[in-house]
């Protein structure tokens, strides 16, 4: 009995040297954080200020840090791998092992990275920039963010507890059928990101409602900042994409611990529904990831060239054109399952057309540059660098559309450096930029420059070196998920460049991280609150922004609303608010932490297919979301008194 | 930084490594040359675009003294906006109309002469090929005849792979519970490697296969020397085929009935999943031999415990 459950908890697949040294870091590191929060007795103000907060803010610097977390475990995922592919026949990892990493790689970085992420952004940008004081929904963005942080938690345990999923961040069954993949490293990704998929659609429904109703008067939906109009089409795209991918993930779910057979080899199963289903989400998800960066460049490019946004109705416009588009690109994931000549045609054609709306992007941002003053600060490089890479990226994308050309790309690595390129030079390189912009906003203090160039140029040029010898190998007839190549087919040489490569981002990510150490110390403190002669709303307040956001609602007269009020009053901007009145701010509450932490244990019971378990932690969402109902006050007020004093702490004087 | 690869595939100066830009049939030929079409274009679109950005970038620093024009409320302009919708919208129309036509072009067999069927299953972790009228079957490597297109017919008693020749051309899906049909001709002898992309479990990398083509006569001694010497594969051998595991290569003089789907999903393969050949009442889908039989037994996987 005892044997068996050490067995199941502790496979051999977790018993390698590199899991063991893993467990001894992560305990380690555990037993440190435990230390120092007990030695300075923080763990009070961690309850309380951070971990039961709904201030939106605060919540977005708890994605960002998740975020950084888990881009750390993709990293070295992803480094592991190109250690691996670095010479012909190395026997560095076994299959098993290989199969484990890129699985959690790909899985990581796109559900725990990357949506973290954005949200994080979204979160700490979208109310200051439309002039709110918080999202619409405060308590629910808590619940959100709980759900995602859990169900991270839930799939990182798999990879020293019961082992990690192994069938590719896609998971096609048949594949991911018990019959193919026993053992319970697959329920982990499916209860995992069945769990934060419900935070997510959560954060799509409280972002389109904060957009739609909770914006500044004054500010018509054509005065909005393109960032804001990146997270509503963004929510739209999570509201109707994620559904689909919850009832691939719940179909497959019912298969491996319910018996059903709806992707089954036997018993008339159809594999084929799964990969429609989940691609039916997964090419929104690819716009959910880069749109979101669009939004940031968008910002960014703008600011740093000191000059008004080109074409903004036709930024709205291309922004809209590629969220409709991209429900209907979906088969081009497939072009090589025999779906015919026709649908094929369809398809790669309608793939096609998004190249138009973002062509037309690109040449906006490259003339917002045009007769501008190009500052090269941090967020600035970041989007500099994205234009290029980018443009690359979406060029060998119409490569694949061109369906006879993807009979030969599909799944080879000339597939993995194209969506590594939109990914990292699209998505990655987005959200470093708006990382460094609203750093200051979000700390009030600038992360220091050189140290940024430093990350700066070891990532992007690392990126370069990592991704163009992998176009070739994909020429060289290489195909993703090859934990082992044998000498002759010519691909060492690219392989090893590749590897190169992905140590100096592996190196750029550590002297960025270094970088956030230092700066939190030593960086230049932002006593103005407009540290980058910023365009819009959030610009206005001081840095780190106070709870209640703006004492005062601003009236927006314009597009650049911040940029016209400083335009009037050069001087006097940032002057003190008039009409203070009390203010309603979001309560804190441990319900989201509860509802979270009983999901967690829900998704644990149904992994291990330990009923009673699962049980209990249902229960638990139960009891919190009954303790909710009865809290009959969400928000507590404070009073003008406070909020006078607090803005003239701020510097706001004369309040 | 700018990308060599269509200046490469242009050149050919790549070297035999690269498979892909090597091709050794028509189907290969015309994939080729439609990535090459679409590179050039991409190249063009790719130097225009950094051209720009790079003028911008130089031009309109900001440094003391620099006398570019300075315009902080130039907003847009509707001339340029179209010029910029256009510009990939005709480079898109260049695409666009090649590859509609030769994705057609590819789905119809050569109309002049009959294709050789080859019926592929992919199994956990090797090939298995069935030559429906030789009634040879070999495992890992085949034998086609050069100058003669070949129809593969595949399915998959096992997860899903792709069978990909890249000297002979893309890849197609094997998959349980559908046949799907791919054709690829060589025109010159060799022995092209293949692999299966699409991962499958631990032994991956092992679904290799090679295919060796040689002129029609040789091709000829070849089969009735397989039909006369090797063994056939008993019911045993093809349930000891279906277990996990890697295997080298086998040759068959005879293989099992029922082994190859004949209706799939419900559908016969006679019916509308099929590939139609150019050729009315031409050899496909209809001459494969393999006896009826019911999915669900040829489905069901063996050893799997």
């Amino acid at each position: 009995m005892m044997a068996s459950l050490l067995h199941l908890l502790f496979p051999p697949s977790v018993r390698s040297p590199l899991e063991l040294g893993s467990d001894v870091a992560i305990v380690l590191t555990s037993a440190a954080i435990v230390f120092v929060l007990t030695r300075y007795r923080k763990w009070g103000w961690l309850w309380r200020e951070w971990l039961t907060s709904a201030d939106h803010k605060k919540i977005g610097i708890m994605y960002l840090i998740a975020a950084i977390v888990m881009l750390f475990r993709g990293g070295v995922d992803a480094l592991l791998m190109r250690t691996q592919l670095a010479i012909p026949n190395n026997q560095f990892l076994n299959a098993n092992h290989y199969d484990a990493i890129f699985t959690t790689h790909g899985t990581i970085m796109v559900f725990f990275m990357a949506m973290p992420f954005i949200f994080a952004l979204f979160n700490i940008a979208i109310p200051l920039m439309i002039g709110a004081r918080d999202v619409a929904f405060p308590r629910l963005n808590a619940i959100s963010f709980w759900l995602f942080a859990f169900a991270a938690l839930l799939f990182n345990i798999s990879f020293v507890v019961g082992g990690s999923p192994t069938a590719g961040w896609t998971a096609y069954p048949p594949l991911t059928e018990l019959a193919f993949t026993p053992g319970i490293g697959q329920n982990y990704y499916l209860l995992a990101l069945q769990i934060s998929g419900i935070g997510t659609i959560a954060t799509g429904v409280n972002f389109l409602v904060t957009i739609l109703r909770m914006r500044a008067p004054g500010m018509t939906l054509m005065r909005m900042p393109l960032f804001v109009w990146s997270a509503l089409v963004t929510s739209v795209l999570i509201l109707f994409a994620f559904p689909a991918l919850t009832v691939a993930l719940a179909l497959n779910m019912l298969d491996r611990l319910f018996g059903s057979t709806f992707f089954t080899l036997t018993s008339g199963g159809m594999p084929m529904m799964y990969v429609n289903l989940f691609w039916i989400w997964g090419h929104p998800e690819v716009y959910i990831l880069v749109l979101p960066s669009f939004g940031i460049f968008s910002e960014v490019v703008a600011t740093f060239s000191r000059k008004r946004l080109f074409g903004y109705a036709a930024m709205v416009a291309s922004l809209v054109a590629i969220t409709v588009l991209s429900y209907g690109v979906w088969v081009h994931h497939f072009f090589t399952m025999g779906a015919g000549p026709s649908v094929n045609v369809f398809f790669g054609v309608s793939t096609m057309l998004i190249a138009i709306p973002t062509g037309v992007k690109v040449f906006n941002w490259i003339f917002t540059m045009w007769r501008g003053r190009i500052r090269l600060e941090m967020p600035m490089l970041w989007a500099l660098a994205f234009i290029p890479t980018f443009v690359l990226g979406g060029a060998t994308g119409v490569m694949l559309a061109v369906v006879p050309g993807d009979y030969q790309f599909h799944n080879s690595y000339f597939l993995v450096a194209h969506f590594h390129n939109v990914l990292i030079g699209g998505v990655v390189f987005g959200l470093f930029s708006g990382m460094y912009y609203w750093w200051p906003k979000m700390f009030g203090y600038s992360l220091n420059p050189r140290m940024g160039r430093w990350a700066f140029w070891l990532f992007f040029l690392g990126f370069w070196v990592t991704f163009v010898p992998q176009y070739f190998l994909g020429l060289a007839g290489m195909t993703r998920r090859m934990y082992i190549y044998a000498h002759g087919f010519g691909w060492t040489g690219l392989n090893q460049i590749s590897t190169v490569g992905a140590f100096a981002m592996g190196a750029g990510f550590v002297v960025l991280v270094y970088s956030v150490v230092w700066s939190m110390r030593y960086g230049e403190r932002d006593v103005t609150g407009d540290p980058w002669d910023g365009r819009t709303l959030e610009w206005s307040l001081p840095s780190p922004v106070p709870e209640y956001n703006f004492a005062q609602i601003p009236t927006v007269t314009d597009r650049d609303a911040w940029w016209a009020m400083k335009q009037q009053a050069p001087a006097g901007a940032a002057a003190a608010p008039v009409h203070l009145r009390p203010i309603h701010v979001p309560k804190r509450s441990a319900q989201p932490f509860g509802i979270g932490l009983s999901f967690f244990v829900v998704g644990l019971g149904m992994v291990f297919s330990w009923w009673w378990i699962a049980g209990a932690g249902f229960l638990g969402v139960i009891f919190c979301i009954l303790l909710g109902m009865f809290e009959y006050d969400l928000h507590e007020e404070m009073s003008v008194e406070t909020i006078r004093e607090t803005e003239a702490a701020m510097g706001r004087v004369g309040a | 930084m700018l990308w060599p690869l269509g200046a490469c595939a242009l050149l050919a100066g790549c070297g035999p490594q690269y498979v892909v830009l090597h091709p050794a049939g028509p189907v290969a030929s015309t994939e080729l040359h439609l990535i090459e079409t679409v590179s050039i274009a991409m190249a063009a679109v790719i130097l225009f675009v950094v051209a720009l950005f790079v003028i911008a970038l130089v031009r309109f620093r900001d440094r003391p003294g620099n006398k570019a024009p300075y315009s902080p409320d130039w907003d847009g302009s509707r001339t340029l906006e179209v010029i910029w919708f256009l510009i990939p919208v005709l480079i898109l129309a260049v695409i666009a109309v090649p590859t509609v036509r030769q994705t057609y072009a590819l789905a119809h067999l050569p109309k002049q002469a009959d294709p050789l069927i080859i019926d592929v299953t992919s199994l956990d972790w090797k090939w298995l090929f069935e030559y429906p009228a030789q009634h040879i079957a070999t495992v890992n490597y085949i034998e086609v005849p050069t100058g003669t297109p070949v129809l593969y017919e595949l399915t998959a008693n096992s997860p899903m792979n792709t069978f990909w020749v890249p000297q002979l051309g893309g890849m197609e899906y094997t998959m349980p519970g559908r046949v799907l049909p791919l054709w690829l001709q060589a025109d010159k002898p060799g022995v092209y490697w293949g692999r299966s992309a699409n991962f499958s479990g631990r032994g991956f990398v092992d679904m290799l296969f090679d295919i060796q083509a040689v002129p029609a006569a040789e091709f000829q001694t070849w089969v009735q020397g397989v039909q006369q010497t090797a063994p056939a594969m008993a019911a045993a051998e093809y349930q000891r085929l279906l277990k996990f595991g890697t295997a080298g290569r086998a040759t068959y003089s005879a293989y099992p009935a029922g082994t190859f789907p004949q209706t799939t999903n419900g559908f016969s393969l006679q019916g509308g999943m099929y590939m139609p050949t150019a050729v009315p009442g031409g050899a496909s889908a209809a001459a494969s031999p393999s006896a009826a039989m019911a999915p669900s037994a040829a489905m069901a996987m063996g050893g799997n415990g």
